[in-house]
Order: structure tokens, then sequence, then C-alpha cells
């Protein structure tokens, strides 16, 4: 660097410096989070140290699968157990992911069952090499005959259906699906449940990576076909931005969504979404690991060799205060 | 191939009449060589098509959306365009955008800045990606392809990593509730309307930044720089051209873009997903081929870029307006980007052959 150059660096350094003092917002930000934080420490176990494998399909910076992180990292910390993550959306590299734990003789192995295809063979070998296995979220109708000691989600397809229970309930003629994920089984399962119950659903695809291509797309459905009363999501930051669309296209169309988030449960609070369909994920993550934990210390299975259900419940304005404070610290 | 066999013939009508490669040419002949008119006219047909097929697309009330979807394609799409031209790529364009937008909220929320303080500190970051993406390559000599794929999965992991570090979250926490925040919005994601069509901050930008690429690609001396790098770097190096300031330029000016686009994003969602924009980088690139930029370099233009973003958002929400079967709907996309694409080339052949 030249004299000059470094000169102005150092200039430009300085100011923001300053600026940055007295730049200062008093209002919102880390401070009123932190402020309301409480302690979250329930104490630790006692038993020896394991390590457990959760590998799930999740996509890189996905809401919903960091809450079953959480979930997972809570059991973790309190059954003093090493959580090992890793995650792929692909079915064929997160196979090798499971793989990959299998080699390192974890003690246990968490994961979804999304593509139960895929994940048949790691399965098999898993349990070949003693290692016991629990599948969540995903894989209702194979986990059993893969030999998956216990099971922790959502049957998607009833919930689908009690979704459209709901919106048929309340009204709903010409509902529209959105899916933001192309070929995703769990996602298809959701709006064919919800087809079930009103055959007028229409489905939707949208590319849930760009809120702005998202937010047109949604926005130009409903300006297509002015009869559609209802949008359902299936993902919580989605409905935020179906939201957004519904204003563009001054629709009158009520948005419901499947799954929360954190600005989810806010919305709910502040009626712009009507009600989300909640599988509590934080329950899936946590209960898997807790039930790893639970079977090399205790011998224990939860759920008695059947599914254990942690959904669908809903969340709407009658109980969203109860979910609330729980919310900002990301775990609802 | 077809382009070989159509610039074989020249030489024997030229034989015939040579006082016409020097006659000077007509004024429709001079329109059609323009570089956007065959993207124009791709638009044209484009829009004709669903003005027929799609009932919701005859509403005048519509035009909005499709220009808002145009928009936030399209100020992207104009400097990568530019890029293109200056014969470089750049494959972190999309989560740039992302990173761009992070950037603000994150600062904003974790040191409880002023928005506007945050805002700026977002500049900065962008632009100092545009000048990696530059230094990189003029310093390593790698292609741009690689150097720019290296900085898109260095900014992926950074986006999701700092959003974890900061927030404990993947998305950026809310920050509507923060000082400064409302004027911003007033600024990046402001919305107005003229009649009944509703104008959205981006259309604005879009074509502010549309008109100052083309005037400066057109019609001022670094314009002509920047065709003469991306036609052959050598050659213009060797006349004099700074080639490397040239192409720091043109990366600075996408990440000033990005920087735009992201605080849009941020300003009209709330929050940021630090997965965002995976993907976006391709389609900028799309809009920029669809409206006529090469490959190679060398060759394109920026109004053109804007025709070919304008192309892609018509197609996409056309299909949507239609009602077409949503199961179809990435074929229908493609087969309308290829169609209106040969459109463009039909054009720019029939205007050399003359």
């Amino acid at each position: 660097m030249s004299r000059r150059t470094r000169r102005a660096t150092a200039a430009v350094v300085t100011t923001l410096l300053v600026a940055s003092v007295a730049a200062c917002s008093s209002t919102g930000g880390r401070k009123a989070v932190e402020d309301a934080e409480r302690a979250r420490s329930a104490g630790k176990a006692s038993t020896p140290t394991m390590t457990i494998a959760l590998v799930t399909h999740s996509g890189p910076g996905d809401t919903f699968w960091d809450i079953v992180r959480k979930g997972a990292q809570d059991a973790a910390a309190k059954d003093n157990v090493r959580l090992q993550y890793t995650a792929d959306p692909d079915g064929a590299k997160q196979a090798n992911l499971v793989q990959q734990a299998i080699d390192k003789k974890v003690d246990g192995i968490a994961l979804t069952l999304a593509k139960p295809d895929a994940m048949q063979g790691v399965v098999k070998k898993s349990i070949a090499a003693k290692i016991p296995v629990v599948a969540l979220n995903g894989g209702l109708d194979r986990w059993k005959a893969m030999g998956v000691t216990s099971y922790f989600g959502q049957d998607e397809k009833i919930a689908g259906q009690q979704a459209g229970d709901r919106m048929l309930k309340e009204g709903a003629k010409h509902p529209v699906c959105v899916i933001h994920e192309q070929g995703n089984v769990g996602l298809n399962d959701r709006c064919a449940g919800v087809k079930q119950k009103v055959p007028a659903t229409q489905l939707l695809y949208v590319d849930g990576k760009s809120p702005a291509s998202m937010q047109t797309a949604i926005t130009s459905k409903l300006q297509q076909d002015k009869a559609i009363d209802y949008v359902l999501t299936l993902g919580g930051p989605i409905a935020l931005v179906a939201v957004q669309s519904k204003s563009s296209a001054a629709s009158k169309a009520k948005v419901v969504t499947f799954d929360t988030s954190q600005d989810l449960i806010n919305a709910i609070k502040g009626g712009t979404v009507e009600w989300a369909v909640d599988q509590q994920p934080y329950l899936q993550g946590y209960l898997a690991i807790d039930q790893l934990w639970l079977l090399k210390t205790n011998g224990n299975t939860v759920g008695g060799g059947q599914a254990v259900l942690t959904g669908p419940a809903f969340i709407d304005k009658g109980n969203v205060a109860a979910v609330e404070k729980f919310a900002a610290s990301g775990r609802r | 191939m077809s382009t070989v066999s159509t610039s074989s013939t020249p030489p024997a009508a030229s034989s015939a009449a040579v006082e016409d490669r020097v006659a000077p040419r007509t004024g429709a002949v001079k329109l059609l060589r323009l570089p956007e008119i065959g993207a124009l006219l791709g638009a044209v047909a484009v829009c004709v098509f669903f003005l027929i097929v799609a009932s919701a697309f005859r509403n005048v009330d519509n035009v909005g959306t499709i220009l808002y979807g145009a928009a936030t394609i399209g100020i992207m799409a104009v400097p990568v365009a530019l890029l293109m031209v200056g014969g470089e790529f750049d494959l972190s364009a999309g989560v740039a955008v992302t990173s761009s937008g992070l950037a603000a909220s994150l600062l904003a929320w974790y040191f409880n800045f002023h928005v506007w303080f945050a805002v700026l500190l977002a500049l900065v970051v962008s632009l100092l990606i545009g000048l990696f993406n530059g230094v990189m390559l003029n310093r390593t000599g790698l292609p741009s392809f690689l150097v720019t794929l290296g900085t898109f999965f260095i900014l992926q992991g950074v986006n999701l990593g700092m959003t974890k570090v900061v927030t404990g979250n993947v998305a950026s926490n809310n920050i509507s509730d923060m000082q400064g925040f409302d004027s911003a919005k007033n600024v990046f994601a402001w919305e107005t309307s003229i009649g009944s069509v509703a104008i959205k901050a981006p259309i604005v930008y879009w074509l502010v930044i549309t008109v100052i690429a083309a005037v400066v690609l057109r019609k001022s001396r670094f314009g002509n720089w920047i065709y003469a790098v991306g036609g052959d770097s050598d050659a213009a190096r060797a006349v004099g051209v700074p080639v490397r300031g040239v192409r720091v330029v043109l990366y600075l000016f996408v990440g000033f873009c990005a920087w735009l686009a992201g605080m849009h994003l941020l300003f009209e969602f709330n929050t940021v997903q630090s997965g965002d924009g995976v993907g976006n980088e391709f389609i900028f690139i799309i809009a920029a081929v669809v409206g006529g930029c090469l490959l190679t370099g060398g060759y394109g233009s920026a109004i053109g870029a804007s025709l070919g973003a304008l192309i892609f958002a018509m197609t996409q929400l056309g299909i949507n307006y239609a009602g077409w079967n949503p199961d179809w709907f990435k074929t229908f996309l493609g087969v309308m980007l290829v169609l209106a694409t040969l459109v463009n080339v039909w054009v720019k052949k029939k205007a050399d052959a003359r």
C-alpha cells in the first residue's frame, strides 16, 4: 500500500469508529433481546459422555431445521452428549453423511427419513454395527420396517387434512397451496391432504431461495385468480412473503401456513397470518437425542414401538401468547 | 455452424457491388443493427403471446407486478451484463445480495447501530466483495469463473456462519423496531402508484441503473474500454487501456448494485434468510444472455440485459397468469426463454446480412 492509500484507509477507519459511537439506535436490536433472554440451564446428567450424530435433509440456513437442531443441542447439553450435526438435502449425500457417522463409531444416530429408499442401506449397516438409530420428521410409514428404534414427527398427510378441515370450517372455497421446494415428498403430501378436504385447492410452485421471486409469483397467482380466498404456505418465512403479496395484489385472501418461525409468531399475534400448523420441531430434535440417551443408559423405548406424534397442533391468535415468550430465542 | 455459413455469404455479395460495403446504411438497417433490438422484439413477442393466452396478463393493474419482478432481476442483470461485455463472470452476484442485506441487519442489531449507519457499512462490505473479486482476478490470473466461484462458496458460508454467530438463528433478526428503519424503508422499499399500477422502489432504481449503464457503455471512453477489454484484453492493454482497472471498476459496480438489491430485500421483508440468493447468479447471467450478451465477452448491451430481465419476469409470471398446470412450470419457462432468445438471434442475423 502506498502512503496515500494508507492515510486514506486510516481516515476511513477513524470516521467509521467515530460514527459508530454516534450512530446508535436506542430501540430494538440485540440489547432488547438480551434484556429479555432468560437463563436456560437445566443441569447436566452425570452419565459418561457419549457421541450422537444427527443427520437431517435440511438445506443450509433453513429456519425450521435450526429449531430442530436447537432441540437436539439442548437435549445433548442435558444428557452429557457430544452432538455432531450434519445435513444435506440430497438423498445420496445424506446417506454418505450417515456412513461417515458409522465410520466414526458414534454411540447413536438420529436421522430423517425424508428419502427412505436412499437411507435404507446405511440404516441397515448402522444396526449391523450395533449403533442404535432413531428417526425424526420424515418416514412415518417406513421407519418400523427398517428396524429403527423409534420415530418422532407428524404425519404430513394427516396434518394436511387437518389444515384442510380447518380451512373448510372457516369457509375456504378456493385455496392455493404454495410449494417452495419442487419434488419434496413431505410438502406434496401436505398439499395432497389439503386437497382431499378442499378439492378446489390449486398448487403453486415458487423458488424458496428468492423472496422477491416468491413475492411476485404469489402476487401474480392472486391477480390471475381473484377467487382465491386462502393462501397456504408450507414454511414460516414464506407465509410472511405471502402477506406482502396479498397487499400487492390487493387480495382479501387469508394467509395460513405450516411450520413456525420467530417472526411468524409475531405475525399471528399481529393478525396478518391467521394460523400455523405446528409440528413442534424443537421437540423432534430434543426427543430423538433423549431417546438415544435413554436407550443407552436405561434400555427404554419411547412410544413403545409406536410413532410418537409431535403434531399437528394449531397456533392461532387464541394461544399465540403461550408460544410467544419462547419464540424469541428461536426455539418455537 | 449456422453463423459460419452466413458469414461466408457476404464476400460473394460484396464482390458484385463493392460500394455496398462502404455505402451509408439506411435508417432501418441501422436500427436493426442496434444490439438491443433483437431483445426488444423478443420481449414484444413474449408480451403479445401472453396478452393472447392469459387474461390476467391483459389487466393493466398487474403491470406493476411484472415490472417489479423484472426489476429485482434487472438491477443485478445490468452490472452483470457490463461485466460480461468486459469478458468476465460473477458467480457470487446472487449470494452477494444476501450478504449485503445480512451485513446491514446483523450490524445494526448486534451493535445497536442506527439503521442508516449500518446501511452505509453494508455498502462498504459490498464494495469490498467487488474489490476482492476484481483484485483476486488480476493478481491470480485465474479465470473469473473460478475466482468468483470461490467467492460464491465463501460468502454462502459467511452468510450462514455469521448469522448463526450473531443471532443464534439462521435468519437475521427483525430490525423494524430500530431507529432509522422507517426512513431507510422510505428510500429502498417505498411504494407508490401511477393510476392503478403499483410502482415499487426497485423499478425506478432498475431504470436509472439501466440508463446510466447504457450511456456509459455506448457514449463514454470507459464504455469503449469495456468492449476492448472483453474483445481482446491483450490488444486493449497494448493500446493503453487500463485493463486491470476496468475489471475492478466493473466488479465494484456489481458490488454497488448488490448493495442496492440487498437493501431492498432487507427493508421490504424486514429480515433476511441466510440461505437466500443461491441460484440467482445464473438468473442474472441468463437475463444478460437472453438480452444479447455473448458468453465470450466483447458484445452485449445494458438495455438488452434489462430487456432480458423483463422477458424472464414476463415469462415466469405470465405462466402463472395463464394458469397453466404448475407441474410443468419449469418446462414452459425453458421453452419460452429459448424461443425469445431465438427471436433475438434471428434479428441479429438478419441485420448482419444486410
